[in-house]
């Protein structure tokens, strides 16, 4: 019984899936003219229209770009911020804290159109570290809150003997503190690169030619002779190939990063 | 109640055992009294967790039978064995008050309110949970909360067997002094059988009547908590029980005569049909006196411990190192002599206890 | 948790401090002043005060907006919160087809949201998708373009799809978290299947539940793309939820002292909601820690 509701579940998931990779693998006049479970001719043509044409491939190499630099930006500012949360009292910490979570709430829409001025105003626009910087809005504080909950894991008797052994701050937060909390930064890497990859609103609003994310180069599919459904979907396909393989590669971390019941 | 049958148990986590390694519980045969207060005790990763998870049925022995007063129940799953346990941490329903907890086991074995009641109250009253019974289960201290767990286990009449995995863990030193003594008590009042698990030495030896020591997944002896001591069935047992453990020394055995290097000590009997490999002797600290003289072992005092009413002295005998207890005022000769209490030094062949040849000398 | 007092902690908070403030509050403070103008194009504004609130808050496009914006929140909540927790009780907890259903059941979390509203809207059409076409195969009239009720079902599906799993692996690590002494103890006890998850598993997992809540709260209020990619905020307005319609009012109309008004107003009511759900669902707690104490 358990395992029929889960076979369904997954079924649920994959299908539509499926129905994507397999129409991006038919021709378009197949697509359109017949319903196959399979498709007749095996065309790899949508996939080489996307890997030769630089209008497609900046795309992805657009998105890329300012994800990682999302998620180097989020954990190193984060990593001291968590360890101050975890490790100190100060004047304001709990509602800095609850400030930070607050902007977690904050729709993006709200925020589409300031970000769009803000970044006019200093020049960013169109560039991937805008979008990175306005992913940071709800990233830091998701890698604060993450990693603060693995640092609190930590016993505060190894800061104080690696400082007693003659340790300065960084060199014991680089050589003693981090390693000991890689699975957690790992967890963070993982969300800050989730979250920047899928969001889509911000992006748009404040790219338009030059640093163009893949999920807004799809909308070129649509021409004056229609849809070309097949481009289409193998773009979408390859748009979840990258987040396949961070899942892969984490796959062990993820039920630990939900543990902490901090996503 | 009933009495337990483990009858050529043993248990492997691999598919197929050969060596005797592969085994985590090697094959065993006890029979427990009705109504008799047990301890298995051991080191951790000995497998006495083994043990009590097949007696309690999460674990499907791989060999032999396990019988409930004659009943085999070796493929009877849990629920349907009446026995209690009690956890290393306690587990408790947090939402409910500790009444409903108590009357949990009752409510699912469709029992009447009234009937549910009276029960809950007579195990309350017996285990000082009296005042907390409407309070919240979860709010309670770590020591009243196993109390519930084993309160569960007791407002059932028909309870087999009450089982405990090292219960004291997580209660606060000077608790578990009192909660050991309360168990000890209750044992004596309800007349079930008990079996506690443990590697404490001291939890074991005052709450059973029997103990079962295990080592690397056999059982090394079974006995009353006094000849654990005095008479320890493998030099495990010698160096497990006792602070300090039993002085083991590698012997030639010769007559009444134990050689160690070049010195010698007398023994009560003779052991003219030792078995081959390895011999030694032990005697326990507190049976060797420091002397002058000629007799026993020459001995250099490395340091001498005084933990209140007794002093432990550290020696070097060759390179054997030697405890020996001194009672308190006794002064410490120079160029000392340890000299054991010869019916009370055992001869052991590869960790084995040899028994003394069939004519003791004072038998 | 004696942690020490010091001061000089502001230090490691500074660089998130300033890039927060510099992505949260600046533009903010944008808003605020955009809510309180009125402007004519060429960049000269004027004092407008609270006009643009009452305005919105009078308004029935908001109302409706608002209106359907809850019901969708409500229906997802009840819909994805249960069926996570089954889903969960269903999942192995051991071996090798651990490490596989976690992986394919995270799939529709880090697929693109454009590219979720992409594969829905692909997979429910008539003449191409899968769903559409058996659909109307077996006489269902299906069609989420022109048809309301079709629509919000195919909105509410997608985001089935797309987010359940979120709720699924919160709940399996809760249940994870629980030692199997429990389980033996509840044998022991003869209880019953719905017992262990009444009595155990359901307060073990009232933590990530929390949390699960709040997220699928916030995240489903604040839905955009996935709807926008689908049917466009149509048939009609039927599906504009309040991003959407906020998107069209300042991005597409450059309302701004309207869209900003509407901005406030929206952020709000997410903190406000997030608070009550909180409280709520935590009451039950702090009263027992009062009590305690």
């Amino acid at each position: 019984m358990k395992r029929l509701i889960l076979a369904l579940y997954i079924a649920f998931l994959l299908v539509p899936i499926y129905w994507l990779v397999n129409m991006s693998l038919k021709t378009n006049q197949e697509i359109v003219s017949t319903m196959t479970i399979f498709p007749r001719d095996i065309t790899f043509a949508n996939y080489m229209t996307i890997f030769t044409d630089p209008a497609w491939y900046s795309g992805y190499i657009n998105s890329i770009t300012y994800v990682v630099l999302n998620t180097i930006i989020s954990i190193s500012v984060a990593l001291p911020a968590a360890y101050a949360f975890s490790r100190y009292r100060f004047l304001g910490d709990k509602h800095m804290f609850f400030w930070l979570l607050t902007n977690r709430m904050a729709p993006p829409a709200v925020f589409a159109l300031p970000f769009f001025n803000l970044y006019s105003a200093i020049g960013l626009f169109d560039t991937p570290l805008a979008v990175a910087l306005a992913h940071c809005l709800f990233n830091v504080p998701l890698a604060v809150w993450i990693l603060e909950g693995f640092m609190s894991g930590v016993p505060r008797e190894i800061d104080e003997t690696a400082y007693i052994d003659g340790y300065s701050f960084p060199r014991f937060f680089v050589k003693i503190f981090m390693p000991l909390i890689a699975s957690g930064i790992g967890v963070a890497a993982f969300f800050c690169f989730m979250f920047s990859w899928v969001e889509l609103l911000l992006a748009r609003t404040l790219t338009s030619v030059n640093a163009k994310p893949i999920a807004a180069t799809m909308t070129r599919t649509v021409s004056a002779a229609g849809i070309d459904w097949g481009v289409l979907a193998a773009a979408g396909v390859l748009t979840i190939v990258p987040g396949a393989i961070v899942i892969y590669f984490v796959r062990n971390y993820i039920a630990k990063g939900f543990a902490l019941g901090r996503v | 109640m009933a009495a337990i049958t483990l009858d050529r148990l043993a248990h492997s986590y691999l598919p197929h055992p050969s060596a005797p390694s592969d085994y985590a519980l090697k094959p065993l045969d006890i029979t427990w009294r009705d109504g008799g207060a047990y301890a298995l005790l051991g080191p951790s990763g000995c497998g006495k967790t083994t043990l009590l998870n097949i007696i309690s049925g999460l674990v499907a022995p791989s060999e032999g039978r396990v019988l409930f007063d004659g009943t085999d129940v070796t493929r009877m799953p849990t629920e349907h064995r009446n026995i209690a346990q009690v956890f290393q941490f306690p587990v408790i329903y947090d939402t409910m008050t500790v009444a409903e907890n108590l009357a949990f086991p009752l409510k699912n074995r469709g029992l009447a309110k009234a009937e549910i009641n009276a029960r809950v109250h007579e195990i309350a009253e017996m285990l000082d949970l009296r005042g907390d019974l409407n309070r919240r289960a979860a709010r309670l201290t770590a020591d009243a909360k196993q109390k519930i767990s084993l309160g569960r286990g007791l407002v059932r009449s028909d309870t087999a067997a009450i089982l405990f995995d090292e219960p004291l863990t997580v209660i606060d030193p000077q608790l578990k002094w009192e909660l050991r003594a309360q168990l000890k008590q209750l044992h004596q009042k309800v007349g079930r059988t008990m079996i506690y698990v443990t590697h404490d030495q001291t939890e074991a030896m005052t709450f059973a009547d029997t103990v079962v020591v295990m080592y690397d997944g056999g059982v090394v002896q079974i006995g009353k908590p006094v000849d654990l001591f005095q008479r320890p069935a493998h030099t495990f047992v010698g160096y497990f029980i006792g602070s300090p453990g039993m002085n083991v020394l590698p012997a030639t055995i010769e007559g009444r005569v134990a050689h160690i290097g070049s010195s010698s000590v007398f023994l009560a009997d003779d052991y003219p049909t030792l078995p081959a490999g390895k011999i030694e002797i032990g005697v326990r600290p507190e049976n060797i006196a420091l002397k002058t003289g000629a007799e026993g072992l020459p001995v250099r005092i490395t340091r001498v411990d005084d933990i209140g009413r007794i002093r432990i002295a550290r020696t070097v005998f060759e390179d054997h190192e030697i405890n020996v207890v001194l009672p308190e005022d006794t002064p410490i000769p120079t160029d000392p002599r340890a000299v054991p209490i010869a019916d009370r030094v055992h001869v052991y062949a590869d960790g084995h206890i040899v028994d003394a040849s069939p004519v003791r000398g004072h038998a | 948790m004696n942690k020490p007092f010091d001061n000089r902690a502001w230090f490691l908070v500074l660089p998130v401090f300033l890039l927060v403030a510099f992505s949260a509050i600046l533009p903010l403070m944008t808003v605020v002043n955009y809510s309180v103008q009125d402007t004519f194009g060429n960049n000269q504004f004027f004092w407008a005060g609270t006009d643009w609130y009452v305005q919105l808050l009078a308004s029935e496009r908001f109302h409706q907006a608002l209106g359907r914006q809850l019901l969708f929140s409500a229906i997802i909540l009840l819909i994805q919160i249960p069926l996570g927790v089954l889903i969960a009780l269903c999942m192995p907890r051991k071996g090798w087809t651990v490490s596989l259903t976690l992986v394919l059941m995270a799939l529709p979390l880090l697929i693109p949201w454009n590219v979720v509203g992409t594969i829905w809207q692909v997979f429910g059409r008539g003449d191409i998708g899968l769903l559409g076409y058996t659909l109307n195969r077996i006489g269902l009239d299906y069609n989420y373009v022109n048809n309301i009720g079709d629509a919000w079902v195919t909105i509410v599906v997608m985001d089935v799809w797309h987010w359940t799993s979120l709720v699924a692996l919160l709940a399996y690590a809760g249940l994870r978290s629980i030692p199997d002494a429990y389980y033996q103890a509840a044998k022991i006890d003869g209880a019953s299947r719905w017992s262990i998850f009444r009595l155990i598993q359901l307060p073990k997992m009232k933590h990530v539940l929390i949390i699960a809540v709040l997220l699928r709260f916030m995240d489903s209020f604040m839905i955009y793309t996935e709807p926008f990619v689908l049917t466009g905020g149509g048939p009609g307005n039927s599906t504009t939820f309040l991003s959407i319609d906020l998107v069209k009012l300042a991005l597409g109309q450059f309302d701004l002292g309207p869209a900003a008004a509407m901005s406030i107003v929206y952020f709000l009511v997410i903190l406000l909601l997030s608070w009550v759900f909180y409280t709520v669902m935590t009451r039950d707690e702090n009263e027992r820690q009062g009590g305690a104490s």
